[in-house]
């Protein structure tokens, strides 16, 4: 009887390659490498089943770091070479790595239709709000009065959601974290990998040099308890310092207002509680902005569904070859109508 | 001459006049059926064992307005009992359905051609429509050709009339009792047909019994009325055919069967990744059906993700295949320039048509040969080939295959429109006599780096995600020729760009050298042809050579790199003519290798080159 070794457990520093890292000193995407190192040592990631594919970018160099398999392909077209990856083997586990341009400037329309098709992988989108490998233009994710080289005078067109995004696109797995929260960010990452189809993860990741404090209003040492709110499934919504603000639903509005627990009658039974299936709620988590509203991580949306691959994988069963050794391709040839000639 | 008095045959009518070929055209409005005819035309004429080719020519408006000269929809057939090769220059029957029909198709008739027209449908508002002041099957200005006019629509609408259908449905069996009338007219057999008609109308057998039923009185019209004068049918005797089994065949089938069958040669899987455009779309069609033969087929968002899908999937160990026309593939222009960078497998497949941009969708060209030879940024050089006709496309998509596996290189495989649409019939092969394709996935991780390169073909290894060992990146960053790391070395680069430069350089060693189809391989002229000019060029060449001509025909399969031998066999002669649908590519390409005074020969009319064209110009070249 064969003996089946396990593998042995790998740890974080078994997925870096002996590549030398080119991100700026400082950039977020060193923590989040780490995160994602980590991660795949927590759920026991085989480095010959993993592959990392990206686009291009300052995020898309994130292949070459890893010691699995990678692909650095073209710009904002990682949904796609993914999608042909899973066709030729769907046992394979892809991570995709973008940026905000790469992903919803000159990808979007692939990033909508890997998302609607709900392939089975799992699609990072580091937004950092900034082209950093052109040297600092305004991203579509860029605040609108964004000053660049592009924009001396300001942006001006709206910037989109990354995440509201995803779920106008069908997206069924939805989450968020930040790239120095390295507590919060593997669980995400792990969530994101458990789920079976197309899994979207928005990580708010600091650009040093072109875009540095960005997302202070929100990650400031100082307001973050005040303007972060952590989902998770089943419990209440609540947040801040002290804990006692929580969401409430206005049921006549449909909006989510802040309350704080203890004041004007409020009592924790008033909070909303997070139900990731529900599209609504996440829909409405993923629309609150600071100033006036904190900003919802983890993961605000998690329905089942079926994915591209299990949909592939039973059409191969239904007009496949059905268990046949080789199929009779001079069979193929002759189908139909054919007439000998003597 | 006057129309057609309908009139009983005597029982001794005359013996059917004996010829060695026709030229049938069916003309009529998009909505008429003219495609399903002529295929159906084409069928019997196989069953009859005539050679033939066909050449169907429709508008790119799905349903354009009725009666307009822009919404007529063609179909040519040519068969013989000798060897065809082109769906023929001027036809002998017009088959003209309306009055928009007899316009634009008349110029393309012999003199003293047939016209058979259905006057039913020469109402005064045809006519306008058309263009036409008077109606010219009674204004004597068809006098130079035999005028069959009839009214096929009322003789339609009898011959169904026990069926039940609507009017209009009623009239919409016209081409099926036209096509009975062409049937008695070459001596066909309608069973063929009928069958059909039969299997395709399961489920209402009264559209199926009506068609029948207006193809038999077509038939029984044809066979009774009185004729022009002299006409008495014709026989085309049976051609001399090599044995085997047959089939008909169009080259876009031809083409996908081919591409699995090179899969299929090389026991991998292919995913085909393809996003719909005229007129490429029948390549997808035909390979969504072939699950059972290990192919997979992905209809993705836009042109760029389809060949970036395909590169995806030979990364994944799958062979990517993807398919276009011209503007098409320069949409996915630069993930081919990834896939010869990181040096991945790949078929793409051009079915050109005119251009530049939208052009002309449904009408044929080739005038991509740049575009696939040259039409990238940077250096990068890929195989390009090229198939002559619709079954060639079968042997030319595994050739494609076997080179794309062998060298590691995305290879060009161009059709076009023409051929992708054009039936022919097709001696079929026995898959057992092809080459199996060699794969061998790389598994050894001694030593292994991915730029590791065999030493005779400079491939790299095919090391395949969820192999243990060989954990790998791989991406359009240049990499180093001795770890595949990201390298920004000038030497390096030098090198890896003569490397990629020499790999494709190198297939030549191992493609056929080139012969020559028809003639000497020295001598005052050559004509050079690539793609679907195969047939009118080979026509003409042996048309001229029999009546004495010094003039050989060369015909290439391989484009780029091109054939080892190609520059001293095209110095053995005089003179070299290039004849090509398009502005004179694969001239300036034979100019620039090998120095020498090719001269071009070009058409861009969006039809193909007729026999006469090409024969004139060899005279014209040997007259000098």
């Amino acid at each position: 009887m064969n003996v089946v070794t396990p593998p042995e457990a790998l740890s974080p520093k078994d997925f870096a390659t002996d590549q030398e890292v080119r991100w700026c000193p400082g950039c977020g995407d060193y923590a989040i490498l780490k995160g994602v190192q980590k991660t795949l040592a927590d759920i026991g990631a085989r480095p010959e089943n993993t592959v990392f594919v990206s686009g291009i970018g300052c995020a898309a160099r994130f292949p070459y770091y890893m010691a699995t398999y990678g692909f650095h392909t073209i710009h904002g077209r990682a949904p796609a070479f993914a999608t042909g990856l899973k066709l030729a083997n769907p046992e394979l586990d892809v991570w995709l790595v973008s940026g905000d341009g790469d992903a919803l400037s000159i990808g979007g329309n692939h990033l909508f239709h890997l998302l609607r098709r709900n392939l089975d992988v799992q699609f990072l989108l580091f937004n950092n709000e900034i082209y950093g490998l052109t040297k600092g233009q305004y991203s579509p994710t860029s605040r609108v009065g964004t000053q660049s080289p592009s924009t001396p005078w300001g942006s001006l067109d709206n910037p989109a959601s990354a995440t509201v995004f995803a779920l106008g696109a069908g997206a069924k797995f939805v989450a968020r974290g930040i790239d120095t929260n390295q507590k919060h960010l593997p669980t995400v990452l792990t969530r994101a990998h458990a789920h079976k189809g197309a899994s979207f993860v928005e990580i708010f990741q600091n650009c040093k040099v072109y875009n540095d404090g960005v997302f202070e209003n929100f990650t400031g040492r100082d307001v973050s308890a005040d303007m972060q709110i952590f989902v998770e499934h089943g419990k209440p919504l609540t947040f801040g310092k002290d804990g006692d603000k929580g969401l409430i639903l206005n049921t006549k509005s449909l909006t989510l207002k802040i309350a704080t627990i203890g004041e004007n009658g409020v009592t924790e039974d008033d909070i909303l509680v997070h139900d990731e299936t529900n599209l609504m709620i996440a829909t409405l988590l993923a629309h609150m902005e600071p100033p006036t509203m904190p900003v919802a991580l983890g993961v605000l949306y998690c329905a089942e569904g079926v994915s591209y691959d299990e949909e592939v994988g039973e059409l191969v069963r239904d007009h496949g070859r059905k268990g046949k050794d080789k199929p009779d391709f001079n069979a193929l040839l002759r189908a139909g109508r054919t007439w000998e000639v003597s | 001459m006057s129309p057609t008095a309908l009139a009983e045959k005597t029982p001794d009518s005359p013996a059917r006049q004996i010829v060695e070929s026709a030229v049938v055209r069916f003309a009529g409005d998009s909505g008429d059926g003219m495609q399903l005819t002529g295929g159906q035309f084409t069928l019997a004429t196989a069953f009859a064992g005539n050679e033939l080719a066909t050449f169907p020519d429709f508008p790119a408006e799905i349903r354009a307005p009725a009666g307009t000269l822009f919404g007529v929809s063609s179909f040519q057939i040519n068969f013989g009992s000798r060897v065809i090769k082109t769906a023929g220059d001027a036809f002998d029957v017009l088959i003209a359905m309306n009055p928009a029909a007899l316009k634009v198709e008349l110029p393309g008739l012999k003199p003293g051609g047939i016209i058979i027209a259905d006057t039913g449908s020469f109402g005064e508002r045809d006519l306008r429509k058309a263009g036409y002041d008077a109606n010219p099957l009674e204004d004597g200005s068809l006098d130079g050709y035999q005028l069959i006019a009839l009214d096929i629509s009322k003789f339609t609408l009898e011959a169904v009339k026990e069926s039940g259908l609507s009017n209009k449905d009623a009239l919409r069996c016209k081409n099926l009792w036209t096509l009975g009338f062409v049937y008695w007219m070459y001596g066909r057999d309608r069973k063929p047909t009928a069958d059909w008609l039969n299997a395709k109308f399961k489920k209402a057998p009264e559209v199926a019994a009506a068609n029948i039923a207006a193809m038999d009185a077509g038939h029984t019209v044809a066979e009774t009325m009185e004729l022009p004068d002299g006409l008495h049918g014709f026989q085309v005797e049976a051609a001399e055919i090599a044995p085997g089994t047959y089939r008909t065949v169009t080259g876009a089938e031809a083409l996908a069967w081919g591409l699995a069958a090179g899969t299929h040669l090389a026991d991998i899987q292919m995913v085909f990744a393809s996003y719909p455009i005229t007129p490429a779309s029948q390549v997808l069609h035909s390979l969504s059906r072939l699950v059972e033969y290990d192919v997979l087929t992905f209809q993705a968002e836009d042109e760029i993700a389809a060949a970036c899908a395909a590169i995806g999937a030979s990364f994944g160990g799958s062979l990517g295949v993807t398919s276009s026309s011209g503007p098409g593939i320069a949409l996915k222009t630069e993930a081919i320039g990834l896939a010869i960078a990181v040096e991945l497998p790949m078929v793409i497949v051009n079915s050109q048509r005119a251009g530049p941009s939208t052009g002309m969708p449904t009408k044929t060209e080739q005038s991509d040969l740049y575009q696939a030879v040259y039409g990238r940024n940077a250096d990068a050089p890929v195989c390009v080939l090229a198939a002559r006709s619709p079954a060639d496309c079968f042997e030319t998509a595994i050739e494609a295959v076997r080179i794309a596996i062998k060298y590691m290189t995305p290879v060009f495989l161009l059709t076009d429109g023409y051929i992708g649409n054009a039936a022919e019939p097709w001696n079929i092969p026995d898959i057992n006599n092809f080459e199996k394709i060699p794969v061998s996935f790389r598994t050894d991780p001694e030593g292994f780096h991915p730029f590791l390169r065999d030493e005779e073909t400079l491939a790299r290894p095919w090391a395949i995600p969820g192999t243990p060992g060989l954990e790998h990146r791989i991406g359009g960053i240049e990499r180093d020729y001795d770890s595949g790391n990201i390298s920004y070395d000038p030497g390096n680069h030098q090198k890896m760009t003569d490397t990629r430069f020499a790999k494709i350089a190198g297939i030549a060693k191992e493609i056929p050298a080139q012969t020559v189809e028809d003639g000497n391989t020295t001598g005052k002229l050559a004509v050079v042809g690539w793609g679907s000019t195969y047939g009118p060029i080979s026509r003409a060449v042996a048309n001229s050579r029999a009546q004495g001509m010094d003039v050989s025909h060369i015909h290439l399969r391989h484009i780029w790199p091109m054939p080892q031998n190609l520059g001293e066999l095209l110095k053995g002669y005089d003179h070299v003519l290039v004849p090509e649908m398009n502005h004179g590519q694969l001239v300036t390409v034979l100019r620039a290798e090998y120095l020498i005074d090719a001269e071009g020969m070009n058409k861009v009319s969006g039809q193909p080159f007729k026999i006469v064209e090409i024969e004139d110009a060899i005279r014209t070249r040997l007259e000098k």
